[in-house]
């Protein structure tokens, strides 16, 4: 029993840190139209970023300088780059984002190499916070969670009861009235950008100690951000929030239990072949659930694309 | 002017004629591994051992064949499979006729396969595999054939001399096995299962589990599962960053007990743990870089950090690939009948920098050879890794380890 609450406060950690990612690329996507790619790159920027400014000044500067300058490298890349392109259609922004992906993972490989780099959590939160049954739970994930609760209600806040926040929602369904109403919508755009990135670039922070800092770590993570932003519904911080989370539980709980495929189908009545390794059926016998853990996720998302394509939250069709 | 083109006819020529004498000066060898991708650092450092190790070795105690040098010319495989078969045929189809390769046993099996088609297709333009770091035991035994050597210590060899040294220790009961969904991965625990079940049948195996090969963004459930399992000590084939984010997460949910890993070290690796690694970080491998073996050892490494002070000799065993290859070039005196440098590679006896003795053992072309646990540690370091203070120092050796193993090979000789 003490496993499950392990895993859930491990799971609650994946899955805060993913809405980190989410929260600014589903707005981004939404206002748009077209999937940033690129959003995950600019996470890994965060990390190393921070492990440098880490290398002079310690962890804490770090965080708080890492992100403002990806958010501002995200607003620049907009404003010079996507505005350009988006005259030509989505096509074309499609393949900028895609191209910009690879350009940041070539770059950060020319300047600090392929190798691991040694970037650490801070000296004062390293130690367990707490333990459940011999399972220590670090003081950095306790801190993690915290930023990602402050981060969701300082969002909803701004959304939902300033000024901006309303024009951001607006901007986001109908640009063309809001512009003609008199707001400087692309401005809009480049701010949302910026803060989406700068996001990403925060989660980059939070987890480059933890989940290691190397040029892979966008690709780990990109796909998967996709996922959510769907399950969730587009546009819908609430659908982000709530996606992450079951995608965070769904990919720790799948990883934590051995349920084998044997005992599910020796359940519904299959008995297991005699010789298994002839039988045809052989890779399906052996299969366990932390194997197929990885693709629950992508399984999750075509379910919610054939049954409720706006997603969970969503007001608009994907 | 009929001069002036005779001239130049003679210009030419003679130029041409140098140049190919300069090309037929030395003897190639390809370097078939990732040098771009997520695996590109384990390649770049490859490289540049090899390319220190031809010159420190070989070319300044003067080359091969009465003046020869050799030469490493790098082909980039993106650790796939498809691009090394391309890459091999690009190496054959340029002269060369060694072919270096080590990171992946799933390239390694499609490289041996392909040049034992090819040698048996092209007998005048044969080529040799010097399999310096793959350790799928496949290889020298169901898929062994006689164009194939390995330098590298198989996961089997390794877990054989492992489990010695676990044997000895009484205090563990419980072992908890993860790996990398794939053939290596599956290799370490078929042979863990395998040898604790033979040398200490007391100790339970309470975890053999594999987990999808660079897919897993967060180890935590896993950690949990080996926290729950009361388990005295892990194994782990995992490399790469499937090592880091396995030993990280392991370590941060409160692990204190060995964690005996095959490639925990060097890329970047060594500095990730850090001071968190000391203690329940071991490494399996041959090479004795701590303390250092010899003079003749501590020169070679200190040369080759004076030249790469940002890269590690992360596999040592490269420097007995060099210098057995270039004794087998000199035994037979050419380097291009290349039954004959099997032949002389065959059983060769050779006497490592790293102060092991290295058997080739004839029946399989398995290199036989000390094989150390090495812990992860920042005491009595003369050489660090990745700059950091930490580095791997000797706790126990296996002397020629699994020199009477068995094997399933029946080689083909030609």
């Amino acid at each position: 029993m003490s496993l499950v609450l392990v895993n859930l406060l491990d799971g609650l950690v994946t899955g805060l840190l993913l809405f980190m990612l989410c929260s600014g690329l589903t707005l981004i996507f939404s206002m748009m139209g077209v999937l940033n790619f690129a959003h995950a790159s600019f996470f890994m920027l965060g990390a190393y970023f921070a492990y440098q400014i880490s290398t002079y000044v310690g962890f804490w500067p770090g965080l708080l300088i890492a992100p403002v300058v990806v958010g501002v490298a995200g607003a620049l890349v907009e404003r010079y780059g996507l505005r350009r392109v988006h005259k030509h259609g989505h096509v074309p922004e499609l393949i900028f984002t895609f191209g910009l992906a690879l350009l940041i993972e070539e770059v950060v490989q020319f300047f600090w190499g392929k190798s691991q780099m040694a970037f650490e959590e801070p000296e004062i939160l390293k130690f367990a916070a707490f333990s459940i049954a011999g399972n220590a739970f670090p003081a950095y994930k306790v801190f993690m969670i915290f930023v990602a609760v402050g981060i969701f209600l300082a969002l909803l806040y701004i959304l939902t009861k300033t000024r901006v926040g309303m024009i951001i929602q607006a901007a986001l369904s109908y640009p063309e009235t809001v512009q003609n109403l008199g707001h400087n919508v692309p401005l809009v755009f480049m701010g949302v950008f910026g803060v989406g990135t700068a996001l990403a670039g925060l989660a980059g922070v939070m987890a480059g100690p933890v989940l290691g800092t190397f040029p892979g770590m966008a690709v780990v993570l990109g796909s998967i951000v996709f996922v959510t932003i769907v399950v969730g519904g587009l546009g819908s911080l609430w659908g982000a929030l709530a996606a992450s989370l079951l995608i965070g539980w769904l990919q720790t709980f799948a990883a934590s239990y051995n349920v084998t495929m044997k005992d599910v189908l020796t359940s519904v009545g299959l008995s297991e072949p005699a010789d298994l390794a002839t039988s045809a059926l052989r890779d399906l016998w052996t299969l366990t659930l932390p194997q197929i853990g990885p693709i629950l996720p992508y399984l999750l998302m075509v379910l919610v694309l054939a049954f409720r394509p706006q997603g969970l939250f969503g007001k608009r069709e994907t | 002017m009929r001069k002036l083109a005779g001239l130049l006819l003679g210009a030419i020529i003679a130029i041409s004629s140098t140049a190919m004498a300069w090309a037929a000066d030395t003897v190639k060898i390809a370097f078939i591994d990732p040098l771009s991708g997520p695996f590109a650092a384990t390649g770049e450092q490859g490289l540049a051992h090899y390319r220190f190790a031809v010159d420190e070795l070989v070319n300044k105690n003067g080359g091969v064949l009465g003046g020869k040098k050799l030469e490493i010319v790098p082909f980039d495989n993106k650790i796939s499979a498809k691009e090394s078969l391309i890459q091999l045929k690009v190496a054959i189809d340029q002269g060369i006729r060694f072919i270096a390769q080590g990171n992946s046993s799933g390239v390694a099996n499609a490289l041996t396969e392909a040049i034992k088609k090819h040698n048996k297709r092209n007998p005048d333009k044969r080529v040799l595999f010097m399999n310096y770091s793959a350790v799928d035991p496949a290889l020298t035994n169901a898929k062994c054939n006689f164009w194939h050597f390995r330098f590298d210590a198989n996961a089997d060899i390794k877990m054989d001399a492992l489990t010695d040294i676990i044997a000895k220790k009484d205090d563990i009961k419980k072992i908890y096995l993860i790996g990398q969904d794939y053939s290596f991965g599956k290799a370490v625990a078929a042979a863990a299962v395998k040898y604790i079940g033979a040398k200490r049948p007391d100790i339970e195996i309470v975890g053999n589990e594999l987990h999808p090969i660079g897919k897993v963004k967060d180890f935590t459930p896993y950690a949990r599962k080996i926290m729950a399992s009361g388990a005295d000590a892990i194994i782990t084939g995992n490399w790469g960053s499937d090592m880091v984010g396995l030993g990280k997460s392991v370590l941060a949910s409160g692990f204190k007990k060995p964690i005996y890993t095959y490639y925990a070290a060097s890329t970047g690796i060594t500095k990730t743990f850090g001071a968190d690694g000391k203690g329940p970080l071991k490494l399996v491998q041959e090479g004795m870089i701590n303390p250092p073996a010899s003079e003749r050892a501590a020169a070679y490494m200190k040369a080759f950090k004076a030249k790469h002070p940002n890269k590690d000799m992360g596999q040592p065993r490269i420097a007995n690939v060099v210098e057995m290859l270039a004794k087998a070039i000199d035994k037979v005196g050419n380097a291009t009948d290349m039954v004959a440098v099997a032949k002389a590679l065959e059983g060769m006896e050779h006497e490592g920098i790293f102060g092991s003795k290295i058997v080739m053992r004839a029946k399989d072309h398995q290199a036989i050879q000390d094989v150390h646990i090495l812990a992860h540690t920042d005491e009595d370091i003369t050489f660090d890794l990745d700059n950091s203070g930490f580095g791997l120092k000797v706790e126990s050796t296996v002397k020629m380890a699994a020199a009477d193993s068995a094997t399933t090979c029946k080689m083909k000789r030609p």
